[in-house]
C-alpha cells in the first residue's frame, strides 16, 4: 500500500530550504503578533491574567472575612479601600485603577480562550463514536462552562453588592448592612454557593494549569504545586463561603 | 476468542465513512491486535470483500505508524501500541470499536490509515542540529551531564505515533512537540538553534491546525513512550524564553 505520508517526508534538501525560507524569505511577523497567535502565546496570556485575578479573589475573599468583627470593623475596611493612596490618589481613585485592571485581566482572559475553545473544535472536526476520557478531572470539564458561570456570576455580584441594583435591601456605604440582608434569602445563598464551588474548580485545574503554561512546573515540582492549587482553591471557597452561611445559620445578623 | 468488530471504513479521503460489524470468530488471546485485523482481512479476502487498510511497520512498538483508537483509547487499554497490544485484555465475546486517530491535522487516507505527516514538518521545522559533517566525534569530545542526557533520551523515545494527538479533546500536538524540543534542547549539541527551533517549530504545529493545550493529561495516558508531563512546561518555557529573546 502506497501512503501519501511516506510519499510526502521531506528530504534533506526540503528541510534546508526551507530553513532558509524562515531566516530569509518570509516576512517576520512583529514578535507581539507571533506571540498572540501562537497557541502557547495565548496561554501564557490566559496563564497570567488568571494570576492576577487569583490574586484579587484571594484578597478579597481575607477582607470579607472582616464581617465576623463586626458591622463597624467591616464598613471601615470598605472605606479605608477607598482612600488607599491618599493623599497622593484622590479619594477612590485606587478603587478604579484597580477595576480597570481587572477589566482589562478579564476581557483578556475570555478573549483567548474563546479564540482557543474555537481552535480546539476544529482541531477534532470529526468526534469519535466511541470515547473514553482516562486522566481528565473533573474540575477539567468545568473550565469552560464554569468560567462562564463565573462571567455571568460576576455581573450579578457587581449589580448586588457594589450597584445594589438587585439586592434586597441596599443602603450606600453599609456593605455589611448589604450582605446581611441578601444572604438572609436562600435563593441569593444558592447563587453565591454554586459560584463558588465554580471558582474552586476553577482554581483547582487553573492553578496547575498556569504554572505549566509558565514552564513552572518540573517532574520534581508537579506533586507540590498541585497541592498547592488545590489547597489554594479549598482556602478561597471555604473563606468565602463561611459569610453566607454564617448569615444563614445566625451567626452574623 | 469470538469478537465482534465494529471498524471504521472510508474508501478514500473524500469518502463518507461508517462503522462496519464483522465477527471475528477465530482468535487467540496470544494474538496481537494488529494480527486480529490480519486475521479479518484474510476472511474478507477469502470472501471476495476490500480487506480494512491499517498502517504499520514494525509491529514491535517501535516505528510508531500502527495507532488506531479502539474502544475509546488510542492504542488500546493498555499503555503500548496497538502492535504490542495483546487480545488477552479483551474477553471473549467484547465487541470492540476501531477507529482512525481525528484530528484536523491528521486526514484520513483510508479506513483506519491517516496521514501523519504533519508530524514530520513539526519536526522538519527545528527537529535538526547543526553538525561538521565528516568522521564521526569521538563520544566523549562533548560532554553531557548523566541528568541531561537521561532527560533527552526519555523525550527522544518518542515514536511520533501520533496518540497523544488522537487522545487530546483538542487534537493538540503538544506532547509531540514538548517532547522533540525537550530531547534537543537539553543537550550541548542543540544549543545553537535552540531559540529558533522551538519559535518555528510551535509555529508549524499552529499551522498545521492543531488545537491549543488544556493541560487534560489525556496526551500522557496514552502515550505508548511515557513521554512525561512535565515536557509541556518545558516546551512552553522554551518558548517563552525564546519568544522574549527573539
Ligand atoms: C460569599 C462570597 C462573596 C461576598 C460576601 C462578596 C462581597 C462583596 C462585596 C460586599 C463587594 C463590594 C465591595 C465594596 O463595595 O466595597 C464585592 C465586590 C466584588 N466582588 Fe465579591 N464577594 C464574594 C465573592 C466573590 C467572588 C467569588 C468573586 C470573583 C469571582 C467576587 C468578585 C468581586 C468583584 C469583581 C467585585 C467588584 C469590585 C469592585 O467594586 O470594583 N466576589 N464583593
Ligand atoms: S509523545 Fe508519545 S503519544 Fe505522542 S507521538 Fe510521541 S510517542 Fe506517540
Ligand atoms: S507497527 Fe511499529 S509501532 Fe506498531
Amino acid at each position: 500500500m502506497s501512503l501519501t505520508s511516506v510519499n510526502r517526508r521531506p528530504s534533506v534538501l526540503d528541510v534546508v530550504i526551507d530553513a532558509a525560507q524562515r531566516r530569509v524569505g518570509r516576512k517576520r511577523r512583529p514578535a507581539a503578533r507571533q506571540f498572540w497567535d501562537s497557541t502557547i502565546g495565548k496561554k501564557i496570556v490566559m496563564a497570567v491574567t488568571g494570576a492576577a485575578l487569583l490574586g484579587f479573589v484571594f484578597a478579597h475573599m481575607v477582607g470579607n472575612l472582616k464581617t465576623f468583627f463586626g458591622a463597624n470593623d467591616l464598613n471601615a475596611y470598605a472605606h479605608w479601600l477607598r482612600t488607599i493612596g491618599e493623599p497622593v490618589l484622590h479619594y477612590e481613585w485606587f478603587l478604579w485603577i484597580m477595576r480597570a485592571g481587572l477589566v482589562v485581566a478579564v476581557v483578556l482572559h475570555i478573549t483567548a480562550t474563546v479564540q482557543l475553545v474555537r481552535r480546539d473544535h476544529r482541531a477534532r472536526p470529526v468526534r469519535y463514536a466511541h470515547r473514553r476520557p482516562v486522566k481528565a478531572t473533573f474540575a477539567v470539564h468545568t473550565m469552560r462552562w464554569g468560567g462562564a458561570t463565573l462571567a455571568v456570576f460576576i455581573v450579578w455580584h457587581i449589580l448586588d453588592l457594589t450597584v445594589g441594583q438587585v439586592n434586597q435591601d441596599f443602603v450606600a456605604g453599609d456593605p455589611y448592612h448589604n450582605l446581611v440582608a441578601d444572604f438572609r434569602v436562600w435563593w441569593v445563598n444558592v447563587i453565591y454557593l454554586v459560584a463558588l464551588a465554580m471558582l474552586g474548580l476553577h482554581i483547582d485545574h487553573g492553578f496547575a494549569s498556569a504554572a505549566r503554561t509558565l514552564g513552572i512546573t518540573s517532574v520534581t515540582r508537579e506533586r507540590a504545586l498541585k497541592v498547592v492549587g488545590r489547597a489554594t482553591a479549598i482556602v478561597t471557597t471555604a473563606g468565602f463561603a463561611v459569610v453566607p452561611i454564617a448569615v444563614m445559620t445566625g451567626l452574623v445578623r | 476468542m469470538k469478537l465482534t468488530v465494529r471498524i471504521w471504513r472510508q474508501s478514500g479521503p473524500q469518502a463518507d465513512g461508517r462503522l462496519v460489524s464483522y465477527a471475528v470468530d477465530e482468535v487467540s488471546p496470544d494474538m496481537s491486535f494488529l494480527e486480529m485485523l490480519d486475521v479479518l482481512n484474510q476472511d474478507l479476502i477469502a470472501d471476495g470483500e476490500e480487506p480494512v487498510a491499517f498502517d504499520h511497520d514494525c509491529r514491535e512498538g517501535i516505528c510508531g505508524s500502527c495507532g488506531v483508537v479502539i474502544n475509546g483509547q488510542a492504542h488500546g487499554p493498555e499503555r503500548t501500541t496497538s502492535c504490542q497490544l495483546h487480545m488477552r485484555s479483551f474477553r471473549d465475546g467484547d465487541t470492540i470499536d476501531v477507529e482512525p486517530w481525528r484530528a484536523k491535522g491528521f486526514p484520513v487516507v483510508k479506513d483506519l490509515v491517516v496521514d501523519r505527516s504533519a508530524l514530520d514538518r513539526i519536526v522538519q521545522a527545528g527537529g535538526y542540529i547543526t553538525a561538521p559533517t565528516g568522521s564521526a566525534p569521538d563520544a566523549h569530545a562533548t560532554p553531557v551531564p548523566k541528568p541531561d542526557a537521561d532527560l533527552a533520551f526519555d523525550n527522544a523515545t518518542c515514536i511520533g505515533c501520533g496518540a497523544c494527538v488522537a487522545a487530546c479533546p483538542n487534537g493538540s500536538a503538544m506532547l509531540f512537540t514538548a517532547a522533540k524540543v525537550t530531547h534537543l534542547s537539553v543537550l550541548p549539541q542543540g544549543q545553537p538553534e535552540r531559540a529558533r527551533r522551538v519559535l518555528d517549530m510551535v509555529e508549524t504545529m499552529d499551522d498545521e491546525g492543531f488545537g491549543g493545550c488544556t493541560n487534560t493529561g489525556e496526551c500522557v495516558a496514552s502515550c505508548p513512550k511515557g513521554i512525561p508531563f512535565a515536557s509541556i512546561a518545558t516546551l512552553n518555557r522554551e518558548f517563552r524564553k525564546a519568544a522574549r529573546s527573539r
